[in-house]
């Protein structure tokens, strides 16, 4: 698989972002760390409202100034730190390197431009080439995500488009100048299930075929498992467990990754009572010195409501770790964490 | 686009023929016969009855409707009760008068109101923004006449800018221009103070729309993501507000051509008021009405080009 | 609003600022046109003269102890004249949006309400009327009919009915799309006690604000068909009318002018930033800020 030696396209370290709320900064994320290695696909998997977006925006620096703004970390990509960049620095690194696509294929394209000429602005904002030569790239681009008589529809309006069309759209901007890291933030979810395959199968061709990392932000298990390489699972604003894909499926060890899995309606298995996880996600205002699963947890224990448990490899198993003190409790860093 | 063109004007003309119809009546409404109100109530019945047959007062309501409408389509507008000539005429000396300052008005309200909203949307809730925001709000609190006396006193009197007479020939561009400024500036006045507003507000809700969002992560340069990406999309509540205060614009043209003594649609009309000018008047409040449709036409129009959905309907 | 933009972060000092400059300006505004209204009502007790009494012998005459504005050009007392005015443009103001309020509201309500033809008729002619400048159309209706107080009202109450009518339609549409309106009628209510009770509650707000805004609109039409010139009929005092008179001798005695100007200014001023205030107010996206 990847060399562990060779260095992670992306490294976030200690990433905290706070959001301000009726006067007060709250933070969204809280000491996030992760990796990504060149041509990893990594999945962060959570409900709505655990920060997974805001991960993303984080790392794109898009977050709105006068609302949030990112109280610390690092986050290291290719070699240079983006918090420490200006914003024409960054404005270099987004789609160019570093590209998104959102969830949102219907109001994510700017009705007024064809787009033909969108994605052709991708590429003349990081590349000298000349307006023809560019639009020769989109066209290139657009047949590449499979838009059905890409030449005919260059200089069409978004409006024009179908949904799952919009999306291949957006994917082809995003990969215009070859980005080494794609952050995909729940591209299927607004998407009709069949159109959902397509797209799927769509990325992962194109994984294969380009040297992109990506990192796919969903809170569908069910496409984890036919795309991901790695799993970061994300409760309360941090990472609770994270493994290979396998591994996670196969060994779920935290308490609410296990009621994750439990909770997915299965068709292949006879019929059973579902099982939804009691309670609800604490707001962000809500601030809480234990674990923030522990007021829904079955194995919620007195010290979980102390200190917040670090990410604990699991024992036998490689590149899996869990942030839980009853299913991977360490006595040593026990002891230093409170 | 020319469909979509063919399918406006197709629908501005039974909106004109509706509102010539309103003036008709409006016109015919007036309490007490125009005839006594014109020539006194001592005159003689023979006068009055003559008069009543060349205004044509004295045919069954359906008649004079049908001869009104006809001889408008003819471009047969009347003769001036006071100076016996035809009204169009009269119209057509002033017509470029109007027409320049409405548009050189239009021109002074987007070239300065559109950057001023764009900056104070760019610039939410800092010193800028208040300021810009206050002084459209002082934009709006001038009556055009007010406002029309202010720049008189200041400009062409204390300093003597430009002329205190607005008439002067296009033989004499120079004067013409010059003489066009100050009443130009009035006039836009309240089209900056509305444009500005408007601007700002469909700025500030186009740039939270997601579209945005993606230029940003294309890596777009912030001053191409305002002026381009967003400016664009935000022209068309712009739009709307100038075709909706097209018709402040027009009312307001009548203070402004009265106080810088300027010959012009607005001025007629109220000679025409104040003269009891019968024919006159009816001819310019029809020529109202039609200006009225044709901008609103325009303004639809104007809408096709902004906007793709609408013109690919 | 959405959690990445390009917009300036606005510093600690420019956000209070921004809260005092909402709940200030639109509480001066209130508090102007209050005293606007008091000092209209109260006119006969306030003015130091009889705003038609002449003073020949002071003519144009600048601000003495006696007349503290000055004397126009027949030597009546501009402060008089100024303070008599505001009676004239309030209650026209105040009578013909009142009115427009009345009679747009209630067309808009019924437009909502009942939907189908009713609604397109109404709003049909809404639209036509909505094409006509104010000035223009109280030109028209003041011609048509002659120039006297009330006529002036009709005329501008004309202009304002249906932006008040858009106004009350929509949440009228609203508002009876949902359920408690089915169990309502369900029960036996009458629609006109659904509509008074439930209706009128939701399109308050928006009145309000459409209000004080359109009531700037209305003294400021009333000011400029008195400097046409088809106003009130002198001798009576109207802002717009001094500025008339004064105009001719602007040269020599420009308090004709600025004075009545002034006057005209703060209402304006005062009703935009109320009205300003109350929408800033009463906008639910903007409540978070």
């Amino acid at each position: 698989m990847n060399n562990p030696t060779q260095r992670p396209i992306l490294s976030v370290e200690n990433l905290t972002t706070e959001f301000r709320i009726s006067g007060q900064w709250h933070p969204a994320i809280r000491d996030l760390s992760f990796q990504v290695q060149p041509n990893e696909t990594l999945a962060i998997v959570g409900e709505s409202g655990c920060g997974k977006s805001i991960t993303a925006l984080s790392i794109m620096q898009l977050i709105n100034k006068s609302q949030g703004r990112i109280a610390h970390g690092r986050i290291e990509f290719d070699g240079r730190d983006l918090t420490a960049c200006s914003e024409r620095e960054m404005e270099a690194v987004r789609g160019d390197a570093l590209a998104m696509i959102f969830q949102e294929p219907m109001t994510s394209l700017n009705p007024v431009m064809t787009i033909g000429f969108q994605i052709a602005e991708a590429v003349r904002y990081h590349r000298p080439v000349s307006k023809r030569e560019a639009n020769k790239r989109a066209l290139e681009l657009l047949e590449m995500v499979k838009i059905p008589s890409a030449a005919r529809r260059f200089d069409d309006y978004p409006h024009q488009f179908s949904g799952g069309m919009r999306q291949r759209v957006m994917i082809a901007m995003a990969l215009a100048c070859e980005p080494k890291l794609l952050l995909a933030d729940e591209p299927t979810t607004a998407l009709d299930v069949t159109i959902q395959v397509q797209i799927l199968a769509l990325l992962a061709d194109l994984k294969e075929t380009k040297q992109m990392g990506m990192v796919f932000i969903t809170h569908n298990l069910g496409v984890v498992a036919s795309i991901a390489d790695r799993v970061a699972v994300m409760y309360g604003g941090r990472i609770i467990e994270e493994a290979d894909v396998v591994s996670l499926f196969e060994h779920p060890t935290h308490p609410y990754t296990e009621a994750l899995l439990k909770s997915m309606p299965r068709v292949d298995q006879p019929r059973t009572a579902l099982h939804p996880i009691a309670g609800q996600v604490p707001p962000i205002t809500t601030d809480m010195p234990g674990c923030r699963y522990a007021d829904r947890c079955p194995l919620r224990e007195a010290r979980c409501d102390v200190s917040v448990p670090p990410l604990t490899p699991v024992a036998g198993a490689t590149g899996h770790r869990v942030r839980c003190w009853v299913r991977a409790p360490s006595p040593m860093l026990e002891a230093v964490a409170s | 686009m020319l469909i979509y063109a063919l399918k406006r004007l197709l629908v501005a003309i039974p909106t004109l023929l509706g509102v010539l119809t309103i003036v008709f009546f409006l016109v015919r409404v007036a309490p007490g016969d125009p005839a006594i109100v014109i020539l006194g109530e001592s005159a003689s019945q023979q006068a009055i009855e003559q008069l009543r047959q060349q205004l044509g007062l004295d045919q069954p309501l359906l008649n004079q409707y049908f001869d009104f409408m006809t001889s408008i389509l003819r471009g047969d507008f009347g003769r001036s009760m006071i100076s016996n000539q035809p009204v169009l005429q009269e119209v057509w000396r002033v017509l470029p008068y109007t027409i320049e300052l409405t548009l050189a008005a239009i021109l002074v309200g987007i070239v300065l109101g559109l950057p001023l909203g764009v900056i104070a949307a760019r610039y939410r809730n800092t010193w800028i923004d208040f300021s810009i925001r206050f002084f459209s709000l002082l934009g709006l609190s001038f009556p055009a006449f007010i406002s029309a006396i202010l720049l008189l006193l200041a400009f062409s009197i204390e300093l003597p800018w430009f002329p205190v007479i607005g008439e002067a020939s296009y033989a004499d561009p120079l004067k013409r221009a010059s003489a066009l400024v100050l009443p130009a500036l009035n006039l836009g006045l309240i089209m900056v103070a509305y444009i500005t507003r408007v601007t700002r507000s469909s700025m500030l809700t186009v740039i939270s729309e997601d579209y945005i969002r993606t230029a940003r992560a294309k890596g777009v340069p912030a001053r191409v993501v305002v002026w381009r990406h967003t400016l664009r999309n935000a022209l068309i509540p712009i739009v709307t507000v100038i075709g909706l205060y097209l018709g402040v614009l027009i009312g307001n043209s009548v203070l402004t051509e009265m106080v810088f003594n300027r010959p012009g649609l607005g001025k007629l009309i109220v000679i025409a008021l104040n003269s009891r000018d019968y024919t006159t008047l009816q001819a310019m409040l029809v020529i109202y009405a039609m200006v009225i449709v044709l901008a609103n036409l325009l303004t639809d129009l104007l809408y096709g080009v902004i906007d793709p959905k609408v013109r690919n309907q | 609003m959405s959690a990445t933009s390009t917009l300036h972060p606005p510093g600690r000092l420019a956000r209070f600022a921004r809260l005092c400059w909402r709940r200030k300006a639109a509480s001066a505004g209130a508090l102007i046109t209050l005293l606007m209204l008091l000092v209209a009502i109260f006119a006969p007790w306030i003015a130091p003269h009889d705003p038609n009494e002449q003073d020949i012998l002071s003519r144009m005459a600048g601000p003495s102890a006696d007349y503290l504005l000055g004397n126009d050009t027949y030597g009546r007392d501009i402060l008089s004249r100024i303070i008599w005015g505001a009676r004239v443009s309030l209650f026209i103001g105040v009578t013909s949006i009142g009115a427009a309020m009345l009679i747009g509201g209630m067309l808009g309500v019924l437009a909502g309400y009942f939907g189908g033809k009713l609604d397109r008729l109404i709003m049909a002619v809404m639209d036509m009327l909505l094409s006509f400048p104010s000035l223009v159309m109280g030109l028209l209706v003041v011609a048509v009919l002659g120039p006297t107080t009330l006529n002036l009202i009709i005329a501008i109450a004309f202009t304002a009915i249906a932006p008040f009518a858009r106004i009350a339609r929509a949440p009228t549409m609203a508002v009876k799309q949902r359920d408690f309106i089915e169990a309502g009628r369900a029960l036996g209510y009458s629609d006109l006690r659904i509509m008074a009770v439930h209706v009128l509650p939701n399109i308050l707000d928006e009145i309000m604000v459409l209000g004080s805004l359109w009531l700037a609109t209305a003294i400021r039409t009333e000011a400029s068909l008195s400097f046409i010139g088809l106003g009130v009929r002198p001798p009576t005092a109207t802002w717009g009318g001094m500025i008339r008179d004064g105009f001719e001798n602007m040269l020599d005695a420009p308090g004709l002018v600025i004075y009545p100007s002034i006057a005209i200014l703060i209402i304006m001023v005062a009703l935009n930033l109320l009205g300003d205030g109350l929408r800033d107010a009463t906008d639910p996206k903007l409540r978070h800020e």
